[in-house]
């Protein structure tokens, strides 16, 4: 086994050695820009960038033009926000999104909020992180030009009722924007079945380079249009302007191929390996409560509140495995994860929780050691803690007049 | 974020962790700090002729307010009360080389140190 073993693969993923293979021949041989139409250089990169569109296009059964690349998913969902408010402003200038969003999309609803660009409705989820689509379909109003869901959370894994969403955005002439992030790779996805119009997504989530990504814009039915953001050359259909990354593209291309081919047999793999991940932990330590939902979730996706020790602590005594703890406790504010305070995790369950985020190259031998290594280190810090203690001895928590600090 | 060598070295071989039984006579028992917050400290201290010879923690928190309370109980022990009144948490920060972010964990030990020493001086009064 080599240390330390990485199980945070929703925060990234390591590049699949057959796409730096495929990427190799595009830094000094076949280093041209996909725009000159005038020498076998540009030729041969455009050729390359084709062939990714394709295969990323395939994916998620979108036709290869309708893939506008871009530097990654926050990028992505910048772009389809704030371009489809300005591109759609005489219709309405409403966004109806969730509270369990990536900050990239919460954030950028906020700043179309402040700039007087965009009013907000964001939807509150159930005790497992889902979007209620009939709460979708309560929320909008002849206003309402975007909806933006996502289609599996990056904390907990839950996977979002996209296609109903998609379905009542149709029937109500609203465009459909969906975050999908986690979700490509890991499980199938059809932007006609689902009826998405618009969706970010990102190379490196799913073997593939970081630094690009792309947005998926429907060509038709309805056409959808955006607004650039970027003024240049008017590359991408005139959406995204600047000298598009050949290299990364073509390992997102080679990376899309992949799971396309390798998705049924690893997603079951996955799904596998964190079931043992689960039961190992939560059928050895009391009091361990999973967040999210119990089986409409990402296969590599784990995320456990432990009572009465923080998360931090547990992370720092677990060094030799990569992990995030759901409470962003090393910020400033130290707040817990709004995604679990959303599906109303008490705060102090919500400072308890770690994410495992499995992934293509772990193994059951690092799953058994993680396994060991959380029951150790939840035990050791239950007997320094003195919330365990008090619970033991009958005390209830809740009754407790702690001092607020 | 990087942890020190100190803060590291108390997270993993905790000193005096443990507990008193708090209704003793000679027992001052500080506990401070909220769950939803993130941190709660317990810190006890056993006194005999004005002098703490014993000092005990639990801790629920992040590494840092581990090591914070960790490290006082090893300061407390040996010391007068009056000594211990004069523990401040910038001392903590010091010796642990704690970030801006985690200040908070050394001013908890503080707080936590002043609530055993009142708890212990509530005690003798009513005696």
């Amino acid at each position: 086994m080599k240390f330390p073993i990485f199980l945070d693969n929703h925060s990234t993923t390591p590049m699949d050695p057959r796409v730096l293979e495929a990427m190799l021949p595009y830094f000094i041989e076949k280093f041209g820009n996909a725009a000159s139409r005038n020498h076998a250089f540009g030729w041969e990169a455009e050729e390359a960038v084709d062939t990714a569109r394709k295969q990323i296009a395939r994916l998620i059964k979108a036709d290869p033009k309708e893939i506008v690349f871009t530097s990654g998913a926050t990028e992505s969902d910048n772009l389809a926000l704030k371009g489809v408010l300005e591109m759609y402003k005489e219709k309405g200038n409403h966004i109806i999104t969730a509270t369990t969003e990536h900050r990239a999309v919460l954030d950028t609803a906020k700043s179309l909020e402040a700039k007087g660009l965009a009013t907000v409705t964001y939807l509150s989820v159930d005790k497992q992180g889902t979007v209620n689509p009939q709460d979708v379909r309560n929320a909008i109003t002849d206003k309402t030009v975007l909806i933006s869901v996502m289609l599996a959370n990056n904390e907990i894994g839950t996977i979002n009722p996209v296609q109903e969403i998609g379905k009542i955005a149709k029937e109500k002439g609203v465009l459909f924007h969906c975050d999908a992030t986690q979700g490509i790779g890991k499980i199938p996805v059809d932007v006609q079945a689902m009826g998405i119009d618009l969706m970010s997504f990102s190379a490196h989530k799913l073997y593939g380079p970081k630094g690009i990504g792309a947005l998926y814009v429907r060509k038709k039915n309805p056409r959808v249009r955006i607004a650039a953001q970027m003024d240049g050359g008017g590359h991408e259909r005139g959406m995204r302007s600047g000298t598009l990354a050949v290299p990364l593209i073509v390992g997102f291309g080679k990376a899309c191929e992949l799971c396309e081919q390798e998705m049924p047999a690893e997603s079951a793999r996955l799904a596998k390996m964190r079931d043992r991940l689960q039961t190992g932990i939560m059928t050895a330590l009391e009091e361990t409560y999973l967040n999210g939902h119990p089986t409409n979730r990402l296969p590599g996706n784990l995320n456990i509140s432990f009572a009465y020790v923080e998360g931090e602590s547990l992370l720092m005594g677990m060094k030799e495995i990569a992990l995030s703890s759901g409470s962003a406790c090393t910020s400033a504010t130290l707040e817990p994860s709004y995604v679990l305070r959303a599906l109303g995790v008490g705060t102090e369950l919500a400072h308890s929780s770690i994410r495992f985020g499995i992934g293509r190259f772990n193994t059951d031998e690092e799953i058994d050691y993680a396994i060991k290594k959380v029951i150790e280190i939840v035990t050791k810090l239950r007997e320094m803690s003195p919330l365990y203690e008090m619970a033991k001895e009958g005390v209830d928590l809740k009754s407790v007049q702690w001092a607020a600090h | 974020m990087a942890y020190s060598d100190k803060v590291v070295d108390h997270f993993n071989n905790p000193r005096n962790m443990g507990s008193f039984k708090k209704d003793d006579e000679d027992v001052g028992t500080g506990m401070v700090g909220a769950p939803e917050c993130g941190d709660v400290m317990k810190l006890q201290i056993k006194v005999q002729n004005d002098t703490i010879v014993d000092a005990k923690f639990k801790t629920f928190g992040c590494g840092s307010a581990i090591a914070s309370s960790s490290l006082a109980t090893e300061w407390l022990k040996g010391k007068t009360l009056e000594e211990a009144q004069k523990i401040k948490n910038t001392d903590i920060v010091q010796e642990l080389n704690l970030p801006p972010v985690k200040i908070h964990c050394s001013v908890l030990a503080e707080d936590a140190i002043k609530a055993a020493l009142a708890d212990y001086q509530k005690k003798t009064e009513t005696k």
